[in-house]
């Protein structure tokens, strides 16, 4: 068949994608379990020895401190970013949403800039401004700096929802006596709370997942988990990395599920 | 004047919205106490943007709208009072239908038992009981529009607006719906403001049809008045059928006049105040034509050959040239049955001068 060879080398090479985007994934998890503080598969491992398998880095990295204070710097961080980065990226989103507003998309340029803009750059212009305002090694100076990175995934997603949002609801809502908070919390909050949701679970996973502004901006008091790998790997090289870096990739799939989950029950919302 | 005191009033109220078109001009519209006055017009008349400055969504260029003999350009939206129907129902699509019609009462704080004897007598009226624990993407086009009824009429407003409420409906439900309307206007008694396109729902529903074309008002008064005394050529050929013929006036006397339709001499009964030699539009119903007339009853007798015959069930519709028009018809009830006038014959037909008006042509007003 003249079309089976094209086609047989397309499924190829998809599945060498695949492999290529998964494998060192895959290879990281199985390795998180060594019972020897190696970064390769030992004869046991490939065995299936029990002996050889181990949770003994996940229990070193739950009773290191460095790696509890990175994981607690990491929360509250996240936390606080997310609130400011959602909070603020909603009210622009919504500001943004009235045709009447001037300068739009002016507006919108450089409020999602810092997506486009290099890390790096950011960074190190975020670091020079804030070390003159005193912020730099602060945590107040990295949960303003992630909540700038995170902002654009909130007025992302937030325009997105308010697109399939019927204005006509707000002046329904008004004609009937509610002022414009209550519209809001009783009305246009419930509708847009996917958009809401989902921006602030990218605009978390993106200070969850940060390094660069941590490696400029962070002290010792305020390493996170990344930059606490990144350490990691330079100064101590043990495989309770690969255990943290495990939880990672279980913390990514939840958020992706969760995420996937927020898009389906809003496509259903506005189909209806 | 008017001595009934008008509980809406447009005070020469103009709008634009970019600054250079004007889509309402120069309003002036008074609507009664207990009124239900319907805005009709094509689409892109201002009749929604003229609905939007009663509720208080858009503002008023200049002029000024007055709700109970009062200036409202200073009163928000909320504090109007006004219960609004949209074109697409806008139920609040995370609420139960119980919700949707508690949420004017809440606003309120009206105390909960009130709350739901209020939202059962509002499912009542609109013959909803027992749907209150229903989504409204669980409910049918025409119970959407019930709920939106049912929300804009709960907290007991004295006026409500209702734009375009049943042009999302087919024809049969819409039939159905405007009937309930009128019969919930008659129960409660509060004064509507309607919109629609739709030439037949306002005369079927309305107390009195304001015509709008092009921002302007062309004419308001009650159905019949519309139909038989047209004022302005637009409102003759939108509210019904009606043939127009043009020409110049020879002669008046009195109220008829005598026009020069260029081949023919047409006299017609003079609406507007035309004198000899000005331009005017004549208009005639084409149900009120008469086919081969006794001769000698009419003073507007002509003849003419059939060009087309259409069968339309419960008439016929001849169209033949005549005064000019190459396209005049006539209605014929099919009470002889078709095949009693064929296409080609030759025809007398006559009208009296009363059925024929002579307005103004639209071009001259401005
Ligand atoms: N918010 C708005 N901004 C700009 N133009 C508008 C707005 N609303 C309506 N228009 C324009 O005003 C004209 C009349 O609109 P509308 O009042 O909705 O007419 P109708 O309800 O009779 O169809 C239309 O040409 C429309 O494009
Ligand atoms: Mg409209």
């Amino acid at each position: 068949m003249k079309g089976g060879i094209g086609r047989n080398l397309y499924l190829a090479f998809c599945v060498a994608v695949f492999i290529f985007l998964i494998a060192p994934i895959l290879v990281v998890v199985p390795l998180s379990f060594n019972a020897e503080p190696y970064f390769t598969f030992t004869e046991g491992m490939l065995r299936l020895d029990p002996d050889a398998w181990s949770l003994r880095w996940y229990r070193s990295v739950a009773e290191d401190i460095e790696w509890r204070r990175a994981l607690v710097n990491s929360i509250v961080i996240g936390v606080c970013a997310t609130a400011l980065a959602t909070v603020l990226g909603t009210l622009a989103a919504l500001g943004l949403a009235n045709p009447a507003m001037y300068g739009r998309s002016l507006v919108m340029t450089l409020l999602i800039s810092p997506m486009v803009t290099p890390v790096i750059v950011s960074a190190a212009g975020m670091f020079f401004f804030y070390s003159s305002l005193g912020l730099a090694q602060t945590h107040v100076g990295l949960i303003l700096a992630h909540a700038a990175l995170g902002t654009p995934f909130v007025v992302i997603t937030v325009t997105a929802t308010l697109a399939g949002f019927d204005r006509n609801l707000m002046r329904v809502a008004a004609s009937l006596g509610a002022g414009p908070w209550r519209s809001f919390w009783r009305v246009q909050f419930p509708l847009i709370a996917p958009g809401v949701i989902s921006g602030a679970l990218f605009a978390f996973a993106t200070s969850f997942d940060e390094v660069v502004t941590v490696l400029f901006m962070g002290g010792l008091e305020q390493r996170t988990i990344p930059r606490q790998m990144w350490a990691g790997i330079r100064e101590q090289i043990s495989p309770a990395i690969l255990a943290v870096a495990t939880l990672l990739i279980a913390f990514a799939l939840f958020f992706m599920l969760t995420v996937e989950w927020l898009r389906r029950r809003s496509a259903r919302a506005a189909e209806a | 004047m008017n001595p009934e005191p008008a509980h809406v009033e447009f005070d020469g109220v103009s709008k634009s919205y970019d600054g250079v078109t004007e889509i309402v001009r120069d309003l002036n519209l008074a609507v009664r106490e207990g009124e239900f006055l319907t805005l009709l017009g094509p689409s892109g008349s201002g009749k929604t943007t003229c609905l939007m400055m009663l509720a208080g969504f858009e503002t008023p260029t200049s002029g000024t709208v007055l709700i109970g003999g009062r200036a409202v350009d200073d009163v928000p939206p909320r504090r109007r009072g006004i219960g609004v129907v949209f074109q697409n129902y806008a139920l609040f699509p995370h609420m139960t239908v119980g919700r949707n019609l508690s949420f004017p009462l809440e606003v309120r704080n009206l105390r909960q038992a009130d709350i739901r004897e209020r939202v059962q007598r509002a499912l009542r009226l609109v013959r909803l009981e027992g749907f209150e624990d229903r989504r409204p993407d669980a409910l049918s086009g025409g119970q959407q529009q019930r709920v939106a009824i049912a929300r804009a009429l709960v907290f007991e407003p004295s006026l409500v607006l209702m734009d375009e409420p049943l042009g999302a409906l087919d024809r049969r439900l819409r039939e159905e719906m405007q009937y309930e309307i009128r019969r919930i206007h008659r129960t409660l008694g509060v004064t509507i403001v309607y919109v629609t396109h739709d030439q037949q729902e306002a005369m079927a529903m309305s107390d009195r049809v304001a015509v709008f074309n092009g921002g302007r008002i062309q004419q308001v008064a009650p159905p019949e008045t519309l139909y038989e005394e047209p004022e302005r050529v637009f409102v003759a050929t939108f509210i019904g059928d009606n043939n127009l013929l043009h020409g110049r006036v020879l002669g008046v006397e009195q109220d008829i006049c005598t026009v020069d339709t260029g081949n023919d001499v047409v006299s017609a009964f003079l609406v507007a105040p035309r004198k000899v030699g000005d331009a005017v539009t004549l208009t005639i119903r084409p149900e009120r034509v008469a086919l081969a007339p006794t001769p000698g009853t009419f003073s507007n007798e002509f003849e003419a050959p059939i060009e087309d015959i259409a069968f339309l069930g419960d008439h016929l519709r001849v169209r033949l040239a005549v005064c000019g028009s190459a396209d005049f018809a006539i209605k014929i009830p099919n009470t002889v049955g078709h095949g009693a006038v064929l296409k080609g014959d030759h025809v007398r037909i006559g009208w009296t001068p009363t059925d024929c008006r002579a307005l103004t042509p639209d071009e001259e007003i401005a």
